[in-house]
């Protein structure tokens, strides 16, 4: 364990993540982790980690960090113009980092979270299983807050294979963050809609509200009607589409509630939720009505991806 | 002592539905019964125990099953789960007993009253009456759902959610009624607060209650 990077300027909102603390979903705790899984395992893979280990989620904007140690980075998903020593490196890509660099961002081009790993993992505080911060408990990764000036980040062990920088993902195996179109699965009370709003849920543009955080996103735009009766509350998944009364969408994101009582009349499927996992508030988007078959096909053609990264580092 | 075979009620007809492509909604029944209840309890025990299966969240009266696509499709899954559901559940034992004070002071009491035609503090009696039963905990952690809530206090949610519940507030919605533990969003009609803490973060599991305990609620003025 040593001190590899030090944050000049922590940026809008950043925190360490790994793949979240299903086991204790049970215990009314959100599963957390990455928004966009498929850029955090990507960016662990590129650096020779598990896919487990965890990584900083950059929001809107990057950090300012200062290498203490020699190290290799990749930083993936939102594109925010990474630099090194003020000089612009690519995304998807395994980088050397000397001691005295500094990893500086430009402006936001595409996407809404960035993620970047450090070989040997990112070490934070563990809290039920998982290094991912929880806000709301103040609990997991930097103490549970989101980063400050002044931080140190260690790395949780020793790189685990000798870190060779290059390694890259060709732009066609990445996910396409412009296209807001999420596919997603009928949900359970998609039959509480009537016909008019069916036809809006797949057909209409919806917008990301102001109120938009992990937890979830309300959306804007056509006001959904749902009949009958309350429901009794239920366990939720990330991707649900729940609908309260007043007609207001809400997509649950990686925080999201456990259980929930308001109709779910949709499901953004696990292949979309990366691209979810990038919008911000003002962002257009549009749901999709898929099958299970095409979401598996799109399923394991992000998991070949990844596997490709795999095979590379082999 | 187990009841005479004959009063048993019938296994319940279940209900598959998709929650995306890797979770399913498994319906027990739409009715807020302890004996549903109890089922689904069972079958989220029952369930965990697969392999094809990574969480399986017992609701009021129903679970909610996340699973391994590579190992389980919804179709393989959804008749195994129908097949467990069938099967009688195990006897419940009595759960834990806790007394929470309460000052009924909450920002909708008035409200609530007015439309029930009630007095506040005919509501606060009504509700600090019953034992109720924790049916599941979830939504933030530290939650839990209880109920029945009497039908003198049935009310819908509110139509557009609260951004921001304060924590230790006291709630109702329709037949049910919680404790915001930490402050979170949340649609349900505020009477009340306590001091109790109900979300424990350095414990695991982090939270006081679990499905199956009993809750008392007494008047407090601290």
């Amino acid at each position: 364990m040593k001190a590899v990077l030090r944050v000049v300027e922590p940026g809008l909102f950043t925190t360490v993540q790994d793949l979240g603390r299903p086991n204790a979903i049970a215990a009314g705790v959100p599963p957390g982790g990455a928004m966009d899984r498929f850029a955090h395992r990507a960016a662990n893979l590129l650096v020779g980690n598990a896919e487990i280990d965890a990584t900083l989620e950059c929001t809107l904007s990057g950090p300012h960090l200062r290498a203490e140690h020699a190290c290799i980075v990749a930083i993936t998903g939102a594109d925010f113009e990474p630099r090194i020593n003020g000089t612009q490196v690519a995304n998807w890509t395994g980088i050397f980092v000397s001691p005295g660099d500094r990893l500086t961002f430009g402006a936001r081009r595409a996407g809404g979270r960035a993620y970047i790993a450090v070989a040997g993992g990112l070490e934070g505080d563990r809290w039920l299983g998982s290094a991912s911060t929880n806000l709301m408990a103040a609990r997991g990764g930097m103490h549970g807050r989101n980063l400050k000036a002044g931080d140190q980040l260690t790395t949780a062990r020793e790189a685990s294979r000798p870190a060779v920088s290059g390694h890259h993902l060709p732009e066609r195996l990445r996910p396409r963050y412009t296209d807001h179109t999420l596919f997603a699965i009928a949900g359970p009370h998609i039959k509480r809609l009537d016909a008019e709003s069916r036809r809006l849920l797949f057909g209409a543009t919806f917008n990301v509200s102001r109120e938009a955080d992990r937890m979830g996103y309300r959306l804007d735009g056509p006001r959904l009607a749902t009949s009958g009766d309350e429901l009794l509350s239920f366990g939720l998944a990330a991707g649900a589409i729940q609908v309260p009364r007043a007609g207001q969408p809400i997509l649950l994101m990686a925080d999201h509630q456990t259980a929930g009582g308001y109709p779910v009349v949709a499901t953004v499927v696990s292949a979309s939720l990366q691209v979810a996992g990038q919008l911000v508030p003002g962002d257009e988007l549009r749901f999709a009505e898929v099958t299970i078959e095409r979401a598996r096909q799109m399923r394991q053609s992000q998991a070949a991806a990844l596997d490709s990264l795999r095979d590379d580092l082999r | 002592m187990p009841p005479p075979r004959s009063s048993r009620p019938p296994a319940p007809r279940v209900r598959i539905h998709a929650l995306g492509d890797t979770a399913l909604l498994a319906e027990l029944g739409t009715r807020l019964d302890t004996a549903l209840n109890t089922r689904a309890i069972a079958l989220a025990a029952a369930l965990k125990k697969r392999r094809d299966v990574r969480q399986a969240i017992a609701g009021y009266a129903s679970v909610t099953v996340h699973f391994d696509p590579e190992q389980a499709t919804p179709d393989s899954l959804g008749a195994a789960i129908k097949r467990l559901a069938a099967k009688r559940p195990p006897m419940a034992e009595p759960g834990r007993l806790h007394r929470i004070p309460v000052i009924y002071r909450g920002p909708d009491l008035e409200e609530v009253a007015e439309k029930l035609k009630l007095t506040p503090q005919r509501v606060a009696e009504i509700h600090s009456r019953p034992i109720y039963r924790v049916f599941l905990v979830g939504f933030v952690p530290g939650w839990a759902y209880m109920g029945p809530l009497p039908e003198e206090l049935e009310l819908q949610r509110r139509h557009v959610p609260r951004t921001l519940v304060p924590a230790g507030s006291v709630a109702i919605a329709g037949r049910q009624t919680g404790i915001y533990p930490l402050p979170s969003p949340g649609g349900w009609h505020l009477i009340g607060s306590t001091s109790v803490k109900l979300f424990l973060p350095d414990r695991d599991p982090p939270c006081l209650f679990r499905a199956g305990d009993r809750v008392k609620f007494f008047a407090s003025t601290t």
